[in-house]
């Protein structure tokens, strides 16, 4: 199973190895990671699992719908070009290694 | 309590009616019987099909497509019965028409509009215990509950200050209707005239202060995004389900906290729990307590088929407490992790108010943690019956300054 790294604010990071179909989102909250609350559950409605995109990996993940674009406007750290929403990042074979930074907050 | 009938075999039937005084008066042993009798039961009641468990509730929410929401979120089946006041074109539409409704709501209570309406939502909150402090001892329903989100929520949407008493008694009607034809459904009902004239009343573009949510519906129609004529209807989605809700969240919140003391003072530790308290107060109690769809085609649920054109009834507070899904499901714990819960539902029909709900119970209970020491409760807590929601009618308490 592809695994993926999480960078907290304080620089520790955290790898986690993702399940069969999950978003970045679902293994973060399923390894009980800080740093990602997901208030909705992965439905793209809060905002809430905020996370900066490491550089090298932005241009490899699939394009944001619209939805996921107007929520991150809302983030309660700054958006920057890197931003995503980790329950919209499906974790596939491809992003095996890919690193995620976190905001200071998600609320 | 295992028969075939026309369920089919094998489904276990009950005769549990859910929405029965009894069954309001303490639901817990009925949800943990309907939970263990099997993944998908059979209501004789009012012939439905019932999910109770976490997986089932979960997976019954995210499948719009088979478990439809234009027939109806209630009892009824609006293919074969007229519905009491028109469909909302919102919670009772599906896709593709329910996407672009949708998607307007999702702009007017975005997580960008969030932080424009949080300092005047916190100095409200804090208005409030200011209240709460003078008098020392009150109801927490009529005078926090309640109080806190009227303070704010109808000025949010822009409402005329005049007739605001028929806000509550309308969701009352609008929840009550959900369920079965019983006494609750059809006296709401025979008193609802009033409150409904005043609603479609303050749903006209010209009854809605400008800058508030039902000025920013409306304003839509000039964006091309929803006819004039469907903007009125989107402004009564707010009024219907955006005050009972967060009044029976907050209330719920208010419950947990001074019937658990240790996650009070807890509380009052780390102010920035308050979120999380909110949060856990709304899966550990389900202030919206079930939801219907209805099969679009045959299907096979947990082994279970289900014929087309049948209810099913979700058990939210249920799943909410589903051993198989949280760990110590009967204790309120302000800490623990409740993204996944279902308090607010899950797929497409996840409440669009969610936000201000959050918001709302975020600040009023920081608030209250950060003034007071101790909430005790110093008379029986009264309920509230309703077909849907979930929630107290009085809580007597005494509050300790710090």
């Amino acid at each position: 199973m592809p695994a993926i790294t999480f960078i907290h604010p304080d620089g520790k990071s955290d790898r986690v190895e993702t399940g069969d179909g999950e978003s970045a989102m679902q293994a973060a909250t399923r390894h009980g990671l800080d740093g990602i609350l997901a208030e909705c559950g992965g439905n793209a409605m809060c905002a809430t699992c905020h996370v900066y995109v490491d550089d090298s990996w932005l241009a490899r993940l699939p394009d944001m719908a619209d939805d996921e674009d107007a929520l991150l406007d809302g983030t309660a750290s700054e958006r920057l070009p890197s931003s995503r929403l980790s329950c919209q990042i499906k974790i596939t074979p491809a992003l095996d290694g890919l690193v995620l930074r976190l905001p200071e907050r998600q609320v | 309590m295992t028969a075939s009938g026309p369920a089919g075999s094998g489904i276990p039937h009950l005769d549990v009616d859910p929405f029965d005084m009894t069954f309001f008066a303490d639901p817990y042993p009925a949800h943990e019987l309907l939970r263990e009798a099997g993944p998908v039961v059979y209501l004789d009641k009012w012939n439905v099909y019932g999910v109770a468990r976490y997986a089932e509730v979960h997976a019954v929410l995210n499948d719009p497509a088979t478990f439809c929401s234009s027939r109806g979120v209630g009892l009824s089946d609006f293919k074969k019965e007229t519905p009491w006041r028109p469909p909302s074109l919102i919670l009772e539409a599906d896709p593709p028409a329910h996407t672009r409704t949708r998607a307007v709501l999702s702009k007017v209570l975005s997580p960008t509009v969030m932080k424009q309406v949080r300092d005047r939502f916190a100095a409200a909150a804090e208005a409030r215990v200011d209240a709460l402090l003078e008098k020392r001892s009150f109801d927490a329903i009529t005078d926090l509950a309640e109080a806190y989100p009227l303070s704010i929520f109808p000025d949010a949407l822009g409402l005329k200050p005049e007739g605001r008493e028929h806000l509550i008694p309308y969701a009352g009607v609008v929840f009550n209707a959900f369920g079965p034809p019983n006494q609750l459904r059809q006296e709401a009902i025979e008193r609802s005239a009033p409150h409904q004239a005043y609603v479609a009343e303050q749903c006209q573009r010209e009854n809605l202060a400008p800058g508030g949510f039902g000025a920013c519906i409306h304003a839509q129609v000039d964006e091309g995004a929803i006819t004039a004529t469907e903007a009125p209807l989107l402004v009564r989605s707010l009024l219907s389900a955006g005050l009972d809700t967060t009044v029976n969240g907050i209330g719920a919140a208010v419950y947990c906290l001074a019937r658990f003391p240790d996650q009070w003072q807890r509380l009052r530790e780390d102010l920035t729990l308050a979120r999380g308290a909110f949060e856990e107060a709304v899966r550990f109690e389900s202030p919206v307590q079930t939801f219907f769809r209805t099969t679009t085609r045959d299907v096979e649920l947990s082994g279970v088929r289900i014929g087309e054109g049948e209810k099913v009834l979700m058990f939210l507070a249920a799943a909410n407490r589903d051993p198989r899904r949280w760990d110590k499901p009967s204790s309120y714990d302000i800490t623990r992790r409740t993204s996944g819960h279902v308090g607010f539902g899950s797929g497409i029909h996840m409440c669009v108010g969610q936000l201000v709900a959050r918001l709302e119970g975020e600040v009023m209970l920081t608030a209250l943690a950060r003034r007071i020491a101790k909430i005790e409760i110093t008379g029986e807590p009264k309920r509230r019956f309703n077909n849907t929601l979930r929630g107290l009618d009085s809580l007597p308490v005494t509050i300790t300054p710090v």
